[in-house]
């Protein structure tokens, strides 16, 4: 009786959707039932948020890792200064020594260089017995290369002015996009603590909001994406770029979408305020022309490689331009999506924009950027491959766990968090794959100021989605869903892992076109910035999140849990302060790695040219 | 056999292939059966006026903090009656215009409250203005951003009979000399909030859907003021917002209740009646929705007994008995 209205719907379209996904349904028709709210006593103590807990440890445990190994770095260095120290020591007292005493040492010198072995002291005259040829077929060129670890050749390939510069200006705009999204937001984040800053339509939260969501999504991420890409394809596929001139139509495009998208939607153009979705259909499909010139070209670049195989990036690079694609060509179409339409599609648009662009695309990099940084090969072609299949398959059904308690059919929000436990195979493959590409390099990360960048992108990769799996689960809906939580979750997951990737790739990408290397310490300061104000930002969060929820489940009054929240808006603001100045020492390091033009002179040319991979 | 590995056509047909099929299933096919849902017959088209509202509340982008969906879970009772189904929707979420699409007011964040209800909840049309024009009017700890934009500042002489005047307090105005008039679009906007109410479900009585521990808390309770209904907590989700916290009103917009003769008044009658009927009697304050069927005898009872022993009121508890009774006396004159 009581849940009969729902049930009603929800039969209606069972019956449909039965020849499809019978015994699923079946069993999802039973629990289409209201929920009381859930016993909070111990709701430090459930499964999913011991979980998140655990994960954001491993965060921590990672950032202890990377001091442990910089202090240790630091004393060692302490250690050598103290040898330096005796060598004086030593130095002074060969000095102080009378003509005789060097005579006689210099005698005993000689004597000890004089000296010769015969040979055979230990051994006998006869020849080694070599059955098995141990000692005789010794190799150096092993045909293993799951075991023993090889140096990759050097390529040598040089790269075109037109690639250097196509790529420079990419993730040059790309920097430009961070700086001006993240002042957007980190203005919009403080109005929540000063709601009283201005009166000024424009800068009104409603309208910044997007502002900020979309700059650094299509403005930010997408450019120093496709940037590095241009790259990877190049010369993964041993070959030139396809059309410069189309990169840079797509260039112009891209900036163009931004541009008018922002202004549209401060003068208050919004689409429909789904998030993610708030650019006009005019704006977004010039971003789309960009994407679909931008698969054309990496296409036909891959289509005149000078290797046989496909490299396992470019799978994923292509995976995200069409999947992409297609979510935006669906996501915009005019015909469809009155009433609820709009809220499925929006669900399938907001979670795979996020999953099949940025999470596929940033994959595709780490395969070629990572190995290529700690120059040795991918751990497992395999895992990568599983991965990308599994990535397709499991994030693409799992959209309306956004909408979890919603009027949304319960099949698809019980299939959305089914889908989302299975995320668990493409994150631990991935994880998997990268983290062991970089075992046995532990030491290099005290030597690299760009490992670290992978590594909290790889911990993160693991912690976030994970993390995104758990909350999905129903009881975690209770405590989590409409409140700050979510903003934590999305921060972690855009920030921890796609942002700090990038830079990993800019970092290591950049200088090798331009020969300039930054500052190491100004490097050092953006990492140490971005990563503790990430982590201000997500704790803050995080925290309030769960106790406004809590007051939410015990029915106080709304207004208590927005004055609740007022200290860890204050704290996001400050973490948000941090991440903003470190994205302006990124982009003085840009500046540096890219200031100086390439002089040609023809000696030269050949060297400044060369780059190895 | 595709040979994925070395087939560059077979790599991306195959990949958009099986994505293109995954996309209809999951998304395409269920759009297209929420598209058929009908819309309640209880339900009335949205006015020209609350259409326009609607395009105001889509271009503020309001969706970003509010959200208008009842989740079939106990803690959303305080935003409807029942959880929403899709035929709730029928008429607010249908595309714009060639330029935009359905407005997604069902929203992702509730920083500020769910406007399911807030019709309902909220009737006041000069609460609303007051509310848009600087939300820290009426709700002092609000981080809701003011809309000045909506409103036009006038000299006083400039101010006609077809104006709406909004009665800001001098301490929010730039310039005291100046009024505040609310502009169509304000108006629209307003329009379109006032007429966010849960429509009613046939015969069902719709409090059944959700199981509610708080009406069983009630029913166990036997004393004057029953257990489990708290008068404070019921004040500031009811009747704060106007009255606020410190039942002192707001000048020229709500009146005040601390002190008040009728609050104080040992024959709770006339409170009770205008807590269940509402109040429009006097020109210089807003009007006061009833509130006979949005609360029970019991929450009524509690509320007036806090407002009677709060703010300096001394005035004894009111029962639950007592609000029945009233409530049967004004549905029988009701009747005849």
């Amino acid at each position: 009786m009581k849940k009969r209205i729902v049930n009603l719907y929800q039969l209606k379209t069972l019956n449909k959707r039965s020849i499809l996904l019978p015994l699923l349904l079946s069993g999802f028709s039973a629990l289409a039932q209201p929920q009381a709210n859930p016993n909070i006593d111990n709701w430090q103590l459930s499964p999913a948020v011991l979980g998140t807990i655990l994960l954001i440890a491993i965060v921590m445990m990672v950032a202890v890792v990377i001091i442990y190994i910089r202090i240790s770095d630091y004393l060692s260095g302490m250690r050598k200064k103290e040898d330096t120290q005796n060598k004086h020591l030593f130095n002074e007292k060969i000095i102080g020594l009378n003509d005789n005493e060097i005579d006689n040492l210099l005698e005993k010198r000689k004597e000890a260089l004089n000296y010769k072995l015969s040979g055979n002291e230990l051994g006998g005259n006869t020849n080694a017995i070599d059955d098995k040829g141990i000692i005789a077929q010794v190799t150096h060129d092993p045909n293993n290369p799951l075991v023993d670890e090889k140096k990759r050749a050097k390529l040598n390939l040089e790269t075109p002015e037109e690639l250097k510069k196509v790529v420079i200006w990419y993730v040059g705009a790309a920097v430009f996009w961070l700086v001006f999204g993240t002042a957007i937001g980190q203005y919009a984040g403080m109005k929540l603590a000063w709601p009283e800053v201005d009166t000024v339509s424009w800068l009104s939260f409603g309208r910044l909001r997007p502002v900020h969501t979309n700059t650094v999504f299509w403005g930010w991420a997408s450019f120093a994406m496709v940037g590095l890409a241009y790259y990877v394809i190049s010369r993964t596929s041993n070959t030139t770029i396809y059309s410069y001139k189309m990169a840079w139509r797509a260039w112009f495009l891209m900036n163009a979408a931004v541009i008018l998208g922002d202004l549209c939607l401060m003068m208050g153009i919004n689409n429909g305020g789904g998030e993610y979705r708030e650019y006009i259909w005019p704006v977004m499909a010039l971003f789309a022309i960009g994407l679909i010139m931008t698969f054309i070209n990496f296409y036909k670049t891959v289509a005149k490689r000078t290797v046989k195989e496909i490299y396992i990036s470019n799978w994923y690079l292509f995976g995200a331009l069409l999947w992409t694609l297609t979510i935006v060509t669906i996501a915009y179409q005019p015909f469809f999506q009155n009433g609820l339409g709009e809220t499925v599609i929006q669900g399938y648009y907001m979670h795979q924009g996020v999953g099949m662009w940025f999470m596929t695309f940033t994959l595709g990099l780490i395969y070629y950027y990572l190995p290529s940084t700690l120059n040795k090969p991918i751990y497992s072609y395999s895992l990568g491959v599983l991965a990308f299949w599994t990535q397709m398959l499991f994030y693409t059904l799992i959209g309306t766990h956004h909408f979890i308690f919603s009027p949304l059919p319960w099949w698809l929000q019980t299939i959305a968090i089914v889908f989302s436990a299975g995320m668990f195979i493409p994150v631990v493959a991935g994880t998997t794959n990268f983290l062991m590409t970089m075992r046995g390099s532990r030491h290099e990360i005290s030597k690299s100021y760009v490992l670290p960048f992978f590594l909290v992108g790889v911990i993160f990769y693991f912690v976030g989605s994970t993390q995104g799996s758990l909350q999905a689960f129903r009881f975690t809906n209770f405590v989590w869903h409409f409140n700050d939580f979510n903003v934590a979750h999305s921060h972690m997951t855009m920030y921890g892992i796609i942002t700090f990737i990038l830079w990993a790739c800019i970092y290591v990408l950049l200088p090798k076109l331009t020969g300039n290397e930054p500052k190491q310490f100004l490097v050092g300061a953006h990492f140490w910035m971005a990563f503790i104000g990430l982590f201000a930002y997500m704790i803050s969060l995080m925290t309030g999140g769960t106790l406004k929820g809590l007051s939410w489940i015990e029915g106080n009054p709304f207004i208590d849990s927005v004055i609740l929240m007022q200290p860890y808006w204050v704290w996001r603001a400050i973490g948000g302060s941090l991440m903003f100045v470190s994205h302006l020492i990124f982009a003085f390091n840009f500046y540096v790695m890219v200031r100086k033009p390439i002089t040609i002179s023809n000696d030269s040319l050949s060297l400044s040219n060369t780059v190895n991979a | 056999m595709l040979n994925l590995n070395n087939n560059h056509k077979n790599l991306v047909l195959t990949s958009l292939t099986v994505y293109v099929f995954l996309s209809i299933l999951i998304a395409v096919i269920p759009a297209y059966q929420m598209d058929k849902v009908q819309a309640l017959p209880s339900m009335e088209p949205f006015s020209e006026q609350q259409l326009n509202g609607l395009k105001i509340y889509n271009s503020e982008n309001c969706m970003a903090c509010h959200t208008q969906q009842v989740r079939n879970i106990e803690m959303d009772k305080v935003w409807g009656d029942r959880p929403s189904i899709p035929s709730d929707y029928f008429y607010s979420k249908k595309r714009i215009d060639i330029w935009r699409q359905s407005p997604s007011v069902l929203g992702s964040e509730r920083t500020g409250p769910d406007l399911t209800n807030v019709g309902k909840r909220q009737s006041g049309k000069e609460w609303h203005l007051l509310h848009l024009y600087n939300p820290r009017i009426v709700v002092k700890e609000s981080v809701m951003p003011g809309y000045p934009w909506l409103f036009e500042e006038k000299e006083a002489s400039q101010v006609t009979d077809k104006d709406v005047v909004v009665a800001v307090p001098a301490n929010f105005l730039k310039d005291p000399n100046k009024k505040i008039v609310a502009t169509q679009r304000a108006l629209d906007l307003v329009s379109y909030l006032t007429s966010l109410k849960q429509p009613t479900i046939g015969e069902q009585p719709a409090s059944d859907f959700i199981p509610s521990t708080k009406k069983e808390n009630a029913k166990a309770g036997n004393g004057d003021v029953p257990a489990g209904l708290d008068g404070a907590v019921l004040y500031t989700n009811t009747c704060s917002a106007c009255h606020q916290a410190d039942g002192k009103g707001l000048a020229g917009a709500f009146p005040p209740l601390a002190g008040s003769p009728i609050v104080n008044d040992a024959n709770p009658e006339t409170l009770i009646k205008i807590i269940l009927q509402g109040y429009d009697a006097r020109a210089e304050y807003g009007v006061m929705p009833p509130f006979s069927e949005s609360l029970s005898d019991e929450e009524i009872s509690a509320i007036a007994t806090h407002e009677r022993s709060s703010w300096g009121n001394s005035a004894p508890a009111v029962t639950a008995d007592d609000v029945k009774k009233i409530r049967e006396m004004i549905e029988s004159t009701a009747k005849k």
